[in-house]
């Protein structure tokens, strides 16, 4: 596969903050390639810098061959954006809104209204579009965005944390949109900051953090970062104490994650700290409800190669104002 | 040809989406409106005097005004956006706002003047020239619109900015009294104003060729100020792209 995306040395600068700090990565054609990071990680301004929105301080990134900084406007015929916060025209029909971006792309006359009604029927909104975009559930409204973003049939799709906010159905039928587009041979962009969502959606990662790429590779070769490693995972029958540390200084557990009523503990051999974890649960009166062993995550290959607690990537950002 | 038909397509949106919005009802339509009334009953048969300020006066705002709303109100809910994300060049989107903000003023002015010709026995002089006259007009007005409104976030921002200038003409450029009964300094600002000329040259044409400043002279100038408002709005809009994305 050759590469649609290629970015180089791309930098920005807001006055002395560095958001992004010399990034540089490729993307293939065809393939889902997710930005993976924390809040303020530096992914929205990168998605910026590569369509054209903001001016990157130095580097470049090309488009399907083109540069962007110096043929913006090329760039922005082959790609399609779908931004953090859902922003067509309140008033307009999802009808109107998808005649209007034909409009704004170049779409031929004869051609805009059949790919628009091709767009809602597939993105099942055929029945609201007579109905204003302001009307519409947060769901519905991302639908519609992401719609627009087809209008042109770009080559790339950038999505921009393409299910934040959304409730957990949305979010599911998004995502099936999603790998639906790329069957269709969409190159895909996508920004997030739910380890699953790109654990189901990405072919290839690239872990971002304050503005620095911490690895790119598929899942599964970041999975194989922590492949040395076992984990034990204990539910219990009431969520943990502060018990942390006090594990922490079982030998042989090198990290522990709790989440409700589950301890996940990563070790070297299971084997060896299984018994001295029982004995300490029971000491403390705490009933162990059910015991697995699991294989290595891209959350556990995430928290290894960044050193940042997982739980900072299930803070979504406040949501901004607009028509959301 | 390709980047004007897409102007064409954001002056058609602004204008089905922005007309109904409160504050261009007030400041666009409802103000010039209730001037025109005014002056009508306090004197029917001398309003035909002030037509020209008036009909200058209605332009001035219904074009400044819509052209801050559709530069704001896209702003603030992120719509801007999208048109910066199209294949479009600035000056596409840029040529797009001041034409649907140009042709609102325009069709609020029409119909006033339209409504004004049976009440007063209003004669256009040269219909030519009256079209040129206020065609350049309102494409000035809405460019100063947009220079204004570029700078802000909030449309009521735009619009009280939009005031520090248009009150004031509405003194300075001829509007109720000739520029030539100001004392010095005065007029100097008048000139400096494109108001001014559109009111005198309106006067060449509905007033029997009343203005003093001769009316090529005032077609020229108005042309002057669209050239000198479009590129100074070009490059504000420009820098303050690159500023705020």
């Amino acid at each position: 596969m050759d590469n649609i995306i290629q970015v180089n040395d791309l930098t920005k600068f807001y006055g002395k903050f560095l958001a992004v700090d010399h990034i540089s990565f490729d993307v293939k054609e065809g393939e889902v390639f997710g930005f993976l990071g924390p809040n303020g990680a530096g992914k929205t301004t990168t998605i910026r810098m590569m369509v054209g929105l903001t001016h990157p301080s130095s580097g470049t990134a090309w488009i399907d061959g083109h540069d962007v900084t110096k043929e913006p406007v090329e760039v922005k015929k082959t790609i399609g954006l779908v931004p953090e916060t859902s922003n067509l025209y309140g008033e307009l029909s999802s009808l109107k809104n998808l005649i209007y971006q034909a409009e704004l792309y170049g779409v031929s006359r004869k051609e805009r209204r059949i790919r628009t009604l091709t767009l809602l029927e597939e993105f099942g909104l055929k029945e609201h579009q007579n109905k204003p975009f302001q009307a519409f559930s947060r769901g519905l409204k991302r639908r519609l965005t992401i719609a627009a973003a087809l209008i042109h049939n770009p080559k790339i799709l950038f999505l921009d944390e393409p299910t934040t906010g959304l409730d957990v159905m949305s979010a599911r039928g998004l995502r099936k949109l999603i790998l639906d587009s790329k069957k269709k041979g969409l190159t895909i962009f996508l920004t997030t900051h739910y380890i699953p969502e790109a654990e189901s959606l990405c072919d290839r990662v690239a872990i971002i953090v304050k503005g620095k790429i911490r690895i790119i590779d598929t899942l599964e070769n970041i999975k194989a970062q922590v492949k040395e490693t076992e984990i034990l995972e204990i539910g219990l029958d009431r969520p943990p104490e502060d018990w942390k540390n006090m594990f922490l200084s079982i030998d042989g557990i090198k990290k522990i994650l709790i989440e409700e009523r589950r301890i996940r503990f990563h070790t070297k051999s299971i084997d060896r700290v299984t018994s001295s974890i029982i004995k300490f649960l029971e000491e403390r009166g705490a009933k162990i409800q059910s015991i697995n062993t699991l294989s290595p995550s891209l959350e556990d290959a995430f928290v290894r190669i960044t050193g940042l607690d997982s739980e900072l990537m299930k803070i979504d950002k406040p949501v901004k104002g607009g028509p959301e | 040809m390709d980047e004007i038909k897409k102007s064409y397509f954001i002056a058609k949106k602004d204008m089905g989406t922005y007309y109904l919005k409160p504050p261009l009802i007030s400041w666009g339509l409802m103000l010039p409106i209730v001037f025109v009334l005014a002056f009508y009953f306090r004197n029917p048969t001398g309003i035909k005097e002030v037509v020209p300020g008036l009909i200058g006066l209605t332009l001035l705002f219904s074009c400044t005004s819509m052209a801050a709303i559709v530069i704001t109100f896209e702003k603030r809910i992120g719509a801007l956006e999208r048109l910066l994300l199209a294949p479009l060049e600035i000056r596409t989107i840029l040529f797009g706002k001041t034409l649907g903000s140009s042709v609102f003023g325009l069709v609020i002015t029409i119909v006033i003047t339209i409504f004004l010709i049976p009440i007063i026995d209003l004669s256009i002089n040269y219909p030519f020239s009256f079209s040129l006259i206020i065609i350049l007009s309102g494409i000035a007005f809405s460019l100063l619109g947009i220079l204004i409104s570029v700078g802000v976030k909030e449309v009521f921002e735009a619009m009280t900015m939009s005031n520090f200038f248009r009150f004031p003409m509405i003194f300075l450029c001829g509007v109720f009294f000739p520029v030539s009964s100001m004392s010095f300094p005065l007029p100097i600002l008048s000139y400096l104003l494109p108001l001014t000329y559109t009111v005198d040259g309106l006067k060449h044409c509905l007033l029997e060729d009343k203005g003093v400043i001769p009316l090529y002279l005032n077609l020229l100038i108005l042309l002057g100020f669209v050239i000198l408002l479009y590129s100074l709005s070009l490059f504000i809009f420009k820098k303050r792209i690159r500023q705020e994305f």
